[in-house]
């Protein structure tokens, strides 16, 4: 089975960049003074960071890139010789095993952390990881306690708000203990500006995959794309990045309308991809010509593309708001619903594939109902089950076999539909 | 046209089914497909054409289908063996509406409209509720496949499975051969549990009559009541169910084949 290429100069631009990041990684754990702070994906407020010059550690981020280089198994596997339980967040066994050895990766070595940073709370595993993280390193762990979204508007209610504001002050004064600065309040305004400006660069390429056919694949591509717009977002590396994904994607949609590719589905996919298997699992839709026009998981960060940006006049309210309503995970499943049923009506799918995660419960119960939901609505749906990040839980036939049926009766309602037209 | 042919190679069985220009059966063949996939591919094709008294010349297309199908290297197509079950049992039942397959390692629900797939459900990495399940059980038991189904209809009072685990069945059955529980008893519980499991997996696309049952697994009887009982209606049951995979697939490969005659394909 042949298997595709899928690089063009952006991705040599991403190597770049995320080798100078990876490269400030190392050289903070070899002692250069510069502190670090671990936090996690959803609404990340790294732009407090910034101002702060505290390097931004994702654990998160660092597990998935184990997993893309097979490099993740043995890591979860001395977490379970430690005690860790097999159905265990398979992120958090990567991470803790990476951690008692050594910290050292092919991509950086990670430094200890300054400051453990638990900025999404809604996770009871991930919870405890930083607390286990905080005992391990003997360092500050501060949880940042967001509450979930209980309105109807998926507005927050203002108490939330000042709730949350006031987590956000007692965190600058953690930041000045770490650092021993005083916040400077134009830095982080800078940073915010930067963030506003990365943002409205990456709704527009989300936007992008709307056309036919789509310029870029919004899942493989995008979820690739999560590293910049993490670990650089509030720098100038960072926008640089996201100027020249854009300018590369409205030069594909010129490219497209001259030489148009073949694409013959158009789908919305719900999950993290198969990190120890992504080129598998993206040739297995490639062979159908089927492409991503949206995906959920690249929104786990930031919801940018439905109105969000950063204000650098009003930073700490943008962030809380970031926090609270502007990122996947905070939302609810009925907002995640609306948000696929959205994706699947603008950007004009056939369908929607649902990627089960096994050792992530938070995320994943409730999928079989979300399966059933759209395909009451007579969207097609595929559900199909693997893990994120430990290699054990992907069978490549039997993935394979699910897919390739999804795509055969897709193929069959198309050809049905046309003969009807 | 000629005739077109099915391959079907499973993860236990490999079969091959033959058919005429109007889509009647003409031959089938089964192969255990061991260690060498490729070679069971043709095992099985050349015992269908033998079957036949046909030579490959008079084959049209060929459809590959199973877990296997990349592996019939002569084969013109690979279609899934959802699809092909799906298409099988229309075939063989036109008015199926809901098709449950049970293979060697596979137990799947199909929801399908005038031979079509409307969506599926299958078990996941874990062979529960399986072919695979009950084989272990039978060599616990020393039971013979062929034995396994009448046998648990002599069961009066079937003893509740606390797994469908095919690991774990094991160490459940011989617990209660050691509480001295009957084996025709052991064997109607076991079958009880895999059709509760596989009605609440097919429930998932929504199950509406007529349903065909396919694969290995339909041809125990005792297997086609526990079914029955649990959905409260018949099932269609071919008796080339075993086959049915393959047949779709033979199906599958007569379309192509007049399309090919039409010059409407490459």
């Amino acid at each position: 089975m042949t298997s595709t290429v899928y690089q063009g100069e952006l991705h040599h631009l991403q190597k770049t960049l995320m080798a100078q990041y990876y490269s400030e990684l190392t050289a903070s754990a070899e002692g250069n003074g510069v502190p670090a702070a671990y936090l996690l994906i959803g609404g990340n407020p790294v732009e407090i960071l910034r101002a702060f010059d505290i390097l931004p550690v994702y654990p998160e981020v660092n597990a998935l890139q184990l997993a893309v280089k097979k490099q993740a198994l043995e890591h979860i596997q001395s977490a379970e010789e430690m005690g860790y339980s097999t159905d265990n967040c398979a992120y958090v066994k990567a991470d803790v095993g990476l951690y008692f050895a050594g910290r050292k990766t092919p991509f950086a070595t990670i430094p200890e952390p300054s400051l453990l940073l638990c900025n999404y709370v809604g996770c009871n595993v991930y919870l405890h990881w930083f607390d286990h993280l905080a005992e391990y390193s003997k360092r500050p762990n501060f949880h940042l306690d967001i509450p979930f979204i209980r309105t109807k508007s998926g507005a927050p209610t203002k108490d939330d708000m000042t709730y949350v504001m006031r987590q956000l002050h007692d965190l600058i004064g953690v930041c000045e203990g770490i650092t021993g600065k005083r916040l400077d309040e134009d830095r982080l305004r800078h940073a915010v500006a930067l963030s506003s400006q990365t943002g409205a660069l990456w709704s527009k390429i989300k936007h992008l995959t709307k056309r036919t056919p789509a310029p870029y694949d919004a899942y493989f591509d995008s979820v690739t794309m999560m590293a910049p717009l993490y670990c650089l977002r509030g720098t100038e590396q960072g926008l640089a990045f996201f100027e020249a994904a854009l300018a590369e994607y409205d030069r594909a949609v010129v490219d497209a309308a001259g030489n148009p590719p073949r694409q013959d589905f158009r789908y919305v996919i719900e999950g993290p991809p198969p990190w120890p298997y992504l080129r598998v699992f993206r040739d297995m839709f490639a062979r159908w010509n089927a492409v991503a026009v949206a995906s959920t998981y690249s929104t786990v960060g930031g919801l940018w593309e439905f109105g969000f940006t950063h204000d650098p006049d009003h930073p700490l309210e943008s962030i809380a708001e970031h926090l609270l309503r502007w990122n996947l995970t905070n939302r609810n499943f009925l907002q995640r619903y609306d948000q696929i049923a959205q994706y699947l009506e603008e950007w004009n799918a056939d369908g929607l594939v649902i990627h089960s995660v096994k050792s992530c419960r938070l995320f994943s119960a409730g999928q079989g109902d979300m399966r059933d939901y759209f395909t009451k609505r007579g969207i097609p749906t595929l559900l199909v089950e693997s893990d994120l990040e430990d290699p054990r839980y992907f069978s490549e036939a039997q993935m394979r076999t699910r897919i390739d049926a999804f795509f055969e009766s897709l193929a069959h309602r198309k050809l049905t539909a046309a003969g009807q037209a | 046209m000629k005739y077109a042919a099915g391959v079907d190679v499973g993860s236990t069985q490999t079969k091959c089914v033959i058919v005429d220009a109007t889509g009647t059966i003409v031959a089938r063949s089964l192969t255990d497909t061991g260690a060498n996939v490729v070679r069971a591919a043709e095992r099985s094709f050349d015992e269908g054409l033998t079957a036949a008294g046909l030579d490959r010349d008079a084959i049209a297309c060929v459809v590959g289908t199973g877990y296997g199908r990349f592996k019939v290297t002569f084969g013109d197509l690979q279609i899934t063996e959802i699809s092909c079950h799906a298409k099988g049992a229309c075939s063989a039942f036109p008015n199926t509406r809901t098709v449950i397959d049970m293979g060697g390692q596979d137990a799947k629900g199909i929801k399908v409209c005038d031979g079509e797939v409307l969506d599926f459900v299958m078990n996941d990495k874990c062979a529960a509720g399986t072919g695979r399940f009950l084989a272990s059980a039978a060599e616990v038991l020393g039971v013979s496949l062929d034995d396994l189904g009448g046998l648990s209809l002599q069961g009066r009072n079937p003893v509740r499975l606390s797994t469908v685990c095919t690991v774990f069945v094991e160490s459940d059955i011989m617990a209660y051969l050691a509480q001295g529980k009957k084996v025709p008893d052991i064997l109607r519980g076991i079958h009880n549990a895999i059709a509760s499991r596989t009605v609440a997996l097919t429930r998932r696309v929504g199950i509406e009559s007529e349903v065909t049952f396919t694969g290995g697994v339909s041809r125990n009887f005792g297997m086609v009541r526990a079914l029955e009982e649990r959905l409260g209606l018949t099932l269609n049951v071919s008796d080339d169910a075993h086959f049915m995979g393959a047949y779709g697939a033979a199906m599958f490969a007569r379309e192509r084949a007049e399309l090919l005659t039409k010059g409407a394909v490459a």
